[in-house]
């Protein structure tokens, strides 16, 4: 039996402190004792609001929302209206104020029971993937035959665009326009290239296309190649994917074999040839220009665009770039109609994403969502909630080109437009989830260290204004900034957007960008009181000993310093001068009597 | 590159039977009590332990001589924190999810699961996820 309800408790800190997690442990107890574990789930959420009259509990999917709710009411609960589907009156919430009746409705247009849909994802996890005849019998090479015999390379891009298909590699560029612009230019060779060189931190679902579901791509590809009038394509995958190099090859290899890729596909008139190129793993490379560069054996660097690569790409001649997800929803769209495919989404993002979850929630992992589903379904309905009570804090989309989303956007449908208008991106589909743990300005080094790391060098702004940033930034963290450092980083942060040569240098800022705007207060606190509320930047936090501890000597003996000293039984002491703010007394104790301040 | 020859072949008219010849062969009905095995083998479920489940798996699979069922590896299912996942299928389809399988699990679920038709509890992904 499928999941027929789940009790959701507030685990906000106020909610926390009145006992919510107690009375998630009974609730856990109860079910147990009725045997409906797998029935009915136990979540314990971030703040659910109206935690005036907390501990709230809400039972979906009706949404009766209990309020003041004590240990001693969950067997009434588990009995009354989880087995009888009765209220009960006594606990639930009848008059409510109007502020209190908005967030309500809120919750009542939340779907806890979001569906993933699965199109680019639709044979991973399923098929064998050395198995082309697995493949075949999922409607494989049936999209590909389609169109080599009942329809023109015109009406294959015609298709494509009719179905608003975007690039899911980040930018969202209109599939069908870019292989529009490509079949329009004429040409002796025309080159089809599938960008597999994934570099965002926390992003792999091209990895598990490519692993899962290889012939796919090569299936999608061949279709590109008729559509726009070329013979010859290049994967450009990363070398340190080997599982995946190793997969998509013998792919193509198999293909090779059973005359679905070489001369005379199916015995038709048109062929369609195609090859892996490895990356040595530079991000850059993921700019189409800088890979078209590091194919033709040049140094992986970006040039000035126009020309775009659909007019003159990879040896001058006419070149689609599109990214793995984006290949792995053709075969599907041309097999099913783009009517069916503009049906899902939003108005102007098609379609589905795949999205990479990670950081702290309960669920990690890749799922694939419809355009349009709140940030709030993603996180606490597929991705299970924050983990261990903590609260929610923010997520950063779109890796070292995006930004931060906090809790006043969980509710904005996600799709290309809205993540740009809120300061981030798309992005590759990277989504990591930030708790009340995690300090920002840390974030936004962490991220531009990376971009500093991986700046080609190519122009100024990029190579030297994002090395400067990166260093306001670590005074910052020492506590060593000024309030003239943060319109110092923002001046710097515009000037590099307005003048970096490609897409990355110029996204490059926005992690500091977002930061600054969504979370201004933790930079405040780090250059005015010298303080990191988060307690992560070692330089601005100190270790204390609470009156908690019993004096049993673990911390002394993890301390590799010798800087705790007291005698056994007794409460220990950190000596402030000798501590390195390793974090290792902290870690050992059972009590929780060391905290950061 | 030229790897092909005439005979391998594939043609367009080739493509349904293939179809549906292999959906009966990955559906196992055409045996009786069929099942069939997948173990998710991407990167993420090698790196937590799936390449000995799946051995093991097949190990037992030749040992007890077990016709009815195939093993096969596949790719990335999407619950990466419950790697590795085990996924059981019976010919009519109904699929049953394992997680965080080890090694020595795969002797259970081949006893319980294909001999004893009994689902093994513990491993089941609704235990599991939150």
């Amino acid at each position: 039996m499928g999941l027929l309800a789940q009790v959701i408790i507030c685990g906000c800190p106020r909610c926390m402190e009145k006992g919510s997690e107690l009375i998630r442990n009974e609730f856990i107890k109860q079910i147990k004792k009725l045997q409906l574990e797998d029935e009915i789930k136990v979540i314990m959420s971030g703040s659910l609001g109206l935690c005036d009259r907390g501990p709230i509990v809400i039972m979906y999917p009706e949404t009766t929302f209990y309020v003041n709710v004590n240990v001693s009411d969950v067997e009434e609960i588990c009995m009354e209206h989880l087995l009888k589907g009765n209220i009960i009156e006594r606990l639930a919430i009848v008059n409510f104020t109007e502020e209190e009746d908005i967030k309500i409705k809120k919750f009542k247009e939340m779907n806890f029971y979001v569906k993933q849909e699965r199109i680019a994802l639709r044979n991973c996890g399923i098929i064998n993937p050395f198995d082309i005849n697995e493949y075949i019998a999922k409607d494989g090479f049936f999209a590909l035959t389609k169109i080599l015999t009942e329809m023109t390379p015109m009406q294959v891009v015609e298709e494509i665009s009719k179905s608003g298909l975007r690039g899911r590699g980040g930018g969202g560029f209109l599939t069908g326009l870019k292989w529009s612009l490509a079949a329009k230019n004429s040409s002796d060779q025309k080159f089809v290239i599938c960008n597999a060189d994934e570099g965002d931190p926390g992003a792999f679902m091209d990895r598990a296309v490519l692993e899962g579901d290889p012939y796919s791509i090569i299936e999608a590809m061949a279709i590109a190649g008729y559509a726009i009038g070329s013979s010859q394509g290049y994967i450009y995958v990363r070398a340190e994917y080997p599982l995946a190099v190793e997969r998509i090859n013998f792919a193509i290899q198999e293909a090779y074999k059973n005359g679905v890729l070489g001369s005379n596909i199916f015995k038709t008139d048109f062929s369609f040839f195609l090859e892996t190129r490895l990356g040595a793993g530079a991000f850059v490379c993921g700019e189409e220009t800088a890979l078209i560069a590091s194919i033709e054996g040049e140094r992986g660097m970006p040039r000035n665009k126009p020309p775009f690569p659909a007019v003159s790409g990879l040896w001058k001649k006419p070149t689609i770039i599109n990214n793995v997800e984006t290949l792995a929803n053709i075969p599907v769209i041309i097999n099913r109609g783009a009517e069916w495919f503009t049906k899902i989404g939003t108005e102007a993002s098609k379609g589905t994403k795949v999205f990479a979850l990670g950081g702290k929630i309960a669920n990690t992992g890749l799922l694939e969502i419809p355009m349009g589903t709140t940030l709030r379904d993603v996180i606490y309905g597929i991705g299970g909630g924050i983990p261990n009570g903590k609260k929610f804090k923010a997520v950063q989309t779109g890796g070292p080109s995006g930004g931060c989303l906090t809790a006043n956007d969980l509710d904005t449908p996600i799709d290309y437009d809205n993540l740009i208008a809120l300061g981030s991106m798309m992005g590759s589909g990277g989504m990591i989830v930030m708790d009340e743990d995690n300090c920002m300005v840390d974030v936004a080094r962490f991220f531009l260290e990376f971009t500093v790391e991986e700046s080609c060098g190519k122009c100024t702004p990029c190579r030297e204004g994002t090395k400067r940033m990166l260093e306001i930034l670590q005074k910052i963290t020492k506590g060593e900034g000024c309030l003239e450092d943060l319109d110092e980083l923002e001046e710097l942060a515009y000037s590099i957007k307005d003048s970096a040569l490609c897409g990355l240098g110029q996204t490059a800022p926005n992690p500091v960008l977002s930061t600054l705007k969504n979370f201004y207060n933790e930079y405040y606190s780090h250059v005015v009181d010298k303080k990191c509320p988060a307690g992560v930047c070692r330089d601005l936090i100190k270790y204390v000993i609470t009156d908690a501890c019993i004096g049993c000597g673990k911390c002394k003996r993890n301390c590799p310093v010798d800087a705790i000293s007291g005698n056994t039984r007794q409460k220990h002491i950190i000596d402030q001068n000798l501590c390195i703010r390793c974090g290792a007394c902290k870690m050992a104790c059972s009590f929780h009597a060391i905290i950061t301040e | 590159m030229k790897y092909f020859s005439e005979e391998n072949m594939i043609l367009i008219n080739d493509l349904k039977k293939i179809k549906e010849d292999t959906i009966k062969k990955m559906s196992m009905s055409e045996v009786e009590e069929g099942f069939r095995i997948v173990v998710g083998m991407a990167t993420c479920g090698i790196t937590a332990g799936a390449k000995p489940v799946y051995e093991s798996l097949l190990t037992l699979i030749n040992k007890l001589e077990l016709n009815n069922v195939s093993v096969v590896q596949v790719g990335c299912i999407g619950e990466c924190a419950l790697e590795p996942i085990v996924e059981v299928y019976d010919a009519q389809q109904n699929r049953t999810t394992y997680c965080k399988v080890k090694e020595n699990d795969a002797e259970r679920i081949i006893n319980h699961h294909i001999l004893a038709k009994e689902v093994v509890e513990d491993l089941l992904i609704s235990k599991h996820r939150i």
